[in-house]
C-alpha cells in the first residue's frame, strides 16, 4: 500500500523501527573525504531521515553493513572457542535498485556457495530492506544495461516528493503504524531510472581467449593496484583470514576476516612465495571477467549491478564500463585468425 | 623634475633604470585574483605602460614603463583591483600602499591542490588584513602541505599546512598502503602492528599521505586543521639561511598573535641604524638570543596542548666574512 508522510511522520516511523532495529542508509560523514575539505557519503547508522542522502550516490556500498569490513568470527584461548556476539539487533538498510540487485549477489555467495556462512546468515535473516527510488541517473551509472534500474523485492520503498516521502510498503509489520502515520495514502511506484549516459556492451562471443588481448596491457602501468574498485563495489565479496594474539604464546586471540582485494598485491600470494597475478593488467582482466563472464556461466546473471562507484572512485580515472566496451575488439583481435 | 621618490615608492611604484620612469607594483595577497582584474592590468600597461607586464616572484605584477605624470591615473585605475582584493589602503584613489611587510604568498592550498591540508589563500588574506600595511621588512608565506611549493622556509614566518590523521580501525583492510606511502613519500612514521598501522606520533609530519593513499577511508582528517610554524628563513647577501621548524601542531590563532606580537619586538631591538628601516628579523633574533624573541612572541599565546614546540633552535647557512 503507498503512503505519503511528512517529516515527522517519517521519523516517528524510524523511532519506531529502532526498537529492534539499527537503521542503516547513506550519509554524509563531513570532512570524511580523502582531500582536505571534502566529504564521504558511505553508509552508517541514522537517527532520522534528514541524515540520509538522497541526492548523491554513495561512495561505498551497502554491503558494509551485511558484510563488515573487519568482523570477528571467534575467540580463542587454548582449547576453548568463543563465538563473537551476533548484533543485538536486526537491521533496516535505505538503498537504491542497483544496490539491492548486488544482496542478491551477496545471497548467492554467503547463502548459496555451498554451506551458508554462519556470520552472514545470522545478521542476514534479520535485515529489512527500503529501497531508494532513483529519479535520475547517476554519473557513471550502467544499471539499465544490466538490467538492475527495477527492483519490486523491498520491503519498503521511499521517494523524496518535495516535503513529503512517498512510501510503498510491503512489510504487514508497518500496515498499521504507516495508516497512523501517513498523512494521505495512494497508489506510489518507487521512481526508476530509464536511460543512463554510459551505455555497454557485453559481447556474446566473450571467452578465456580474451585473456591473450593486448588490452588488459594498457592497465599494468594504468592500474595502482589500490583495490579501491573492489572496495567500493557492492558485488565484491573478497575476505582474508587474520588471527590475532593477545599474547606472545599465541594461546589466545581472536579470528576476523577482513575484506581483500584482487587488485592489491598479496592476493594471489601462495606457499613458496609465488604470486599468480603479478601484472596489474592481469588483475584487471580477472576482475572485469568475473564481473560480466564467469560468475554469469554459474549464476546465469551478471554479478556486475553497473553502479558505476568503481568508476567513480579509481584516482587513475579507470573506466570499469569502458573497459567492458572494449571487449569486442579485443575478441576480434585474438579470434582474428580463426 | 622634482620628485619624491621616498613617497613614490611608499606608493607601490618602482624607480626604474630609466629617468622620469616607474614601473607599478601590485601584490596579490595570497597569490589568488578573480581573473576580471587581469584586464584592468592589461589596460594599465597599453595604455601608460610600454606594453609588458613582469610577473614577480613575490606573487605581484610589476608594470614597467609608466612615466612619472601619469602615476596618479594608474592610481585611479588600480582602484577596483585594490577593492576587489580587499587590500588594506590609506586613501582610497591614491593606489596601493607599499609596505615594508612583504606581499603575503601561498601556493594554491586545498582549494585546488589535492594535497593541500587548507585554504592558503584565506590564511593568507586573513593574516593580511591584520599587518597591512606595515613598516617593518617581514616576510609571511603558507603553503599547503610539507611539499613547501611555496618555499615557506625562506620566509621570516612559514606556515605549513598539517591534518592529524586518525584511523578507524574497523574499516582497516590491511593493504598497507599508508604504511608504503609513508615510507616513499614522507618520513615512514606508520608501522603494522598486530595487521594494522600504527603511527608514531614523534615523527609524524600531519602531511596527510596516508589519507590519500588509504582506499578505504580508514584514515581521515582531523576536523581542526594544524599547522607547522618555520622561523627565520632568509635570503639576501650577508647571512642567507633556511627557515626551521619552530612549533609543530599549531594552530590558526596563535600564528596570527605570534606574528603580530613579533612586530613590538621587532620595533623595540631593530637596529636604528639600519639601512632604509629594513633588517631581517633573523639578524635582530641572532643579537637579542632567541629567548628573548620567544618571551616577546609568546605573549598571551595559548598554544594548543598537542603542539610541540622546538627549543633549542640552531640554524645554520652560508656565512661570508
Ligand atoms: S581503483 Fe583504479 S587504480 Fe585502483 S586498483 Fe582499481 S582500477 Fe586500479
Ligand atoms: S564492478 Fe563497478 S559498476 Fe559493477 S557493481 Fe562493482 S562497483 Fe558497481
Amino acid at each position: 500500500m503507498g503512503y505519503l508522510l511528512n517529516k515527522e511522520g517519517m521519523n516517528q516511523l524510524l523511532a519506531s523501527l529502532r526498537d529492534e532495529y539499527v537503521v542503516y542508509a547513506p550519509k554524509c560523514f563531513v570532512g570524511g573525504g580523502r582531500f582536505s575539505e571534502t566529504d564521504c557519503i558511505r553508509y552508517g547508522e541514522i537517527q532520522s531521515i534528514e541524515e540520509v542522502v538522497f541526492d548523491k550516490k554513495s561512495d561505498y556500498s551497502f554491503k558494509e553493513v551485511l558484510t563488515p569490513i573487519s568482523q570477528t568470527l571467534f575467540y580463542f584461548t587454548e582449547d576453548s572457542v568463543k563465538e563473537a556476539d551476533a548484533p543485538k539487533k536486526g537491521a533496516i538498510v535505505f538503498l537504491r535498485s542497483c544496490d539491492l540487485h548486488g544482496l542478491r549477489r551477496l545471497d548467492d555467495m554467503y547463502l548459496r556457495n555451498g554451506q551458508p556462512d554462519y556470520y552472514y546468515k545470522r545478521l542476514r535473516d534479520r535485515v529489512h530492506f527500503v529501497l531508494m527510488g532513483c529519479d535520475h541517473s547517476f554519473k557513471n551509472c550502467f544499471c539499465v544495461d544490466m538490467g538492475t534500474n527495477i527492483s519490486d523485492n523491498y520491503d519498503l520503498s521511499v521517494d523524496v516528493q518535495g516535503d513529503l516521502y512517498a512510501l510503498d510498503n510491503k512489510w504487514d509489520q508497518l500496515e498499521t503504524l504507516l495508516e497512523d502515520l501517513a498523512v494521505a495514502t495512494q497508489e506510489i511506484v518507487p521512481a526508476h531510472v530509464k536511460d543512463n549516459e554510459v551505455h555497454v556492451h557485453i559481447p556474446e562471443n566473450l571467452d578465456e581467449r580474451i585473456a591473450k588481448s593486448s588490452l588488459w596491457r594498457e592497465y599494468d602501468s594504468r592500474c595502482i593496484n589500490c583495490g579501491r574498485c573492489n572496495f567500493v563495489c557492492p558485488t565484491c565479496t573478497c575476505w582474508s583470514m587474520q588471527d590475532l594474539f593477545y599474547s606472545e604464546n599465541g594461546k589466545a586471540g581472536e579470528r576476523r576476516r577482513v575484506l581483500a582485494s584482487c587488485m592489491v598485491d598479496g592476493f594471489t600470494d601462495v606457499a613458496g612465495g609465488g604470486s599468480y597475478r603479478k601484472k596489474n593488467g592481469d588483475r584487471m582482466r580477472f576482475k572485469v571477467m568475473h564481473k560480466v563472464y564467469d560468475y554469469k556461466k554459474r549464476e546465469d546473471y551478471h554479478m556486475c549491478v553497473g553502479c558505476g562507484r568503481c568508476d567513480d572512485i579509481c584516482p587513475e580515472y579507470i573506466s570499469f564500463s569502458n573497459i567492458i566496451n572494449k571487449l569486442e575488439d579485443g575478441m576480434k583481435e585474438v579470434t582474428g585468425n580463426d | 623634475m622634482d620628485v619624491n621618490t621616498k613617497q613614490l615608492k611608499k606608493n607601490a611604484f618602482r624607480v626604474t633604470k630609466e629617468r622620469g620612469i616607474a614601473a607599478s607594483r601590485v601584490r596579490v595577497p595570497g597569490g589568488r585574483m578573480d581573473a576580471k582584474y587581469l584586464s584592468v592590468l592589461q589596460d594599465i600597461a597599453e595604455t601608460y605602460g610600454n606594453g609588458t607586464i613582469h610577473l614577480t616572484l613575490r606573487q605581484g605584477f610589476e608594470i614597467p614603463g609608466i612615466p612619472f605624470e601619469d602615476m596618479d591615473k594608474v592610481n585611479a585605475m588600480l582602484q577596483p583591483v585594490i577593492e576587489g582584493m580587499g587590500i588594506n589602503q590609506e586613501e582610497k584613489g591614491k593606489g596601493y600602499s607599499a609596505s615594508g611587510t612583504r606581499n603575503i604568498m601561498a601556493c594554491v592550498g586545498n582549494s585546488i591542490c589535492p594535497y593541500g591540508n587548507y585554504d592558503t589563500t584565506a590564511f593568507a588574506r586573513k593574516v593580511e588584513k591584520e599587518i597591512f600595511p606595515n613598516d617593518l621588512h617581514f616576510k609571511v608565506c603558507f603553503t599547503g602541505c610539507h611539499n613547501d611549493c611555496a618555499k615557506v622556509r625562506m620566509h621570516d614566518f612559514g606556515i605549513i599546512g598539517m591534518t592529524m590523521p586518525q584511523l578507524d580501525p574497523n574499516r582497516c583492510i590491511s593493504c598497507g598502503a599508508c604504511i608504503k606511502r609513508c615510507k616513499k613519500k614522507s618520513v615512514g612514521a606508520l608501522q603494522a602492528m598486530n595487521f594494522r598501522p600504527v603511527r608514531n606520533e614523534e615523527t609524524c609530519l600531519g602531511c596527510g599521505e596516508c589519507v590519500l593513499a588509504c582506499p578505504n577511508a580508514a584514515w581521515t582528517r582531523s576536523q581542526k586543521k594544524y599547522y607547522k610554524l618555520t622561523i627565520f628563513g632568509r635570503t639576501g647577501k650577508k647571512n642567507p639561511r633556511l627557515g626551521v621548524d619552530w612549533i609543530k601542531w599549531i594552530d590558526e590563532e596563535s600564528i596570527i598573535k605570534i606574528i603580530k606580537n613579533t612586530y613590538a619586538y621587532v620595533e623595540k631591538y631593530i637596529d636604528p641604524n639600519a639601512p632604509g628601516g629594513k633588517e631581517h628579523i633573523g639578524y635582530i633574533v641572532d643579537r637579542t638570543g632567541f629567548e628573548e624573541f620567544k618571551k616577546w612572541a609568546l605573549k598571551d599565546v595559548t598554544l594548543p596542548e598537542i603542539a610541540e614546540v622546538t627549543s633549542p633552535i640552531y640554524w645554520n647557512g652560508i656565512k661570508y666574512k
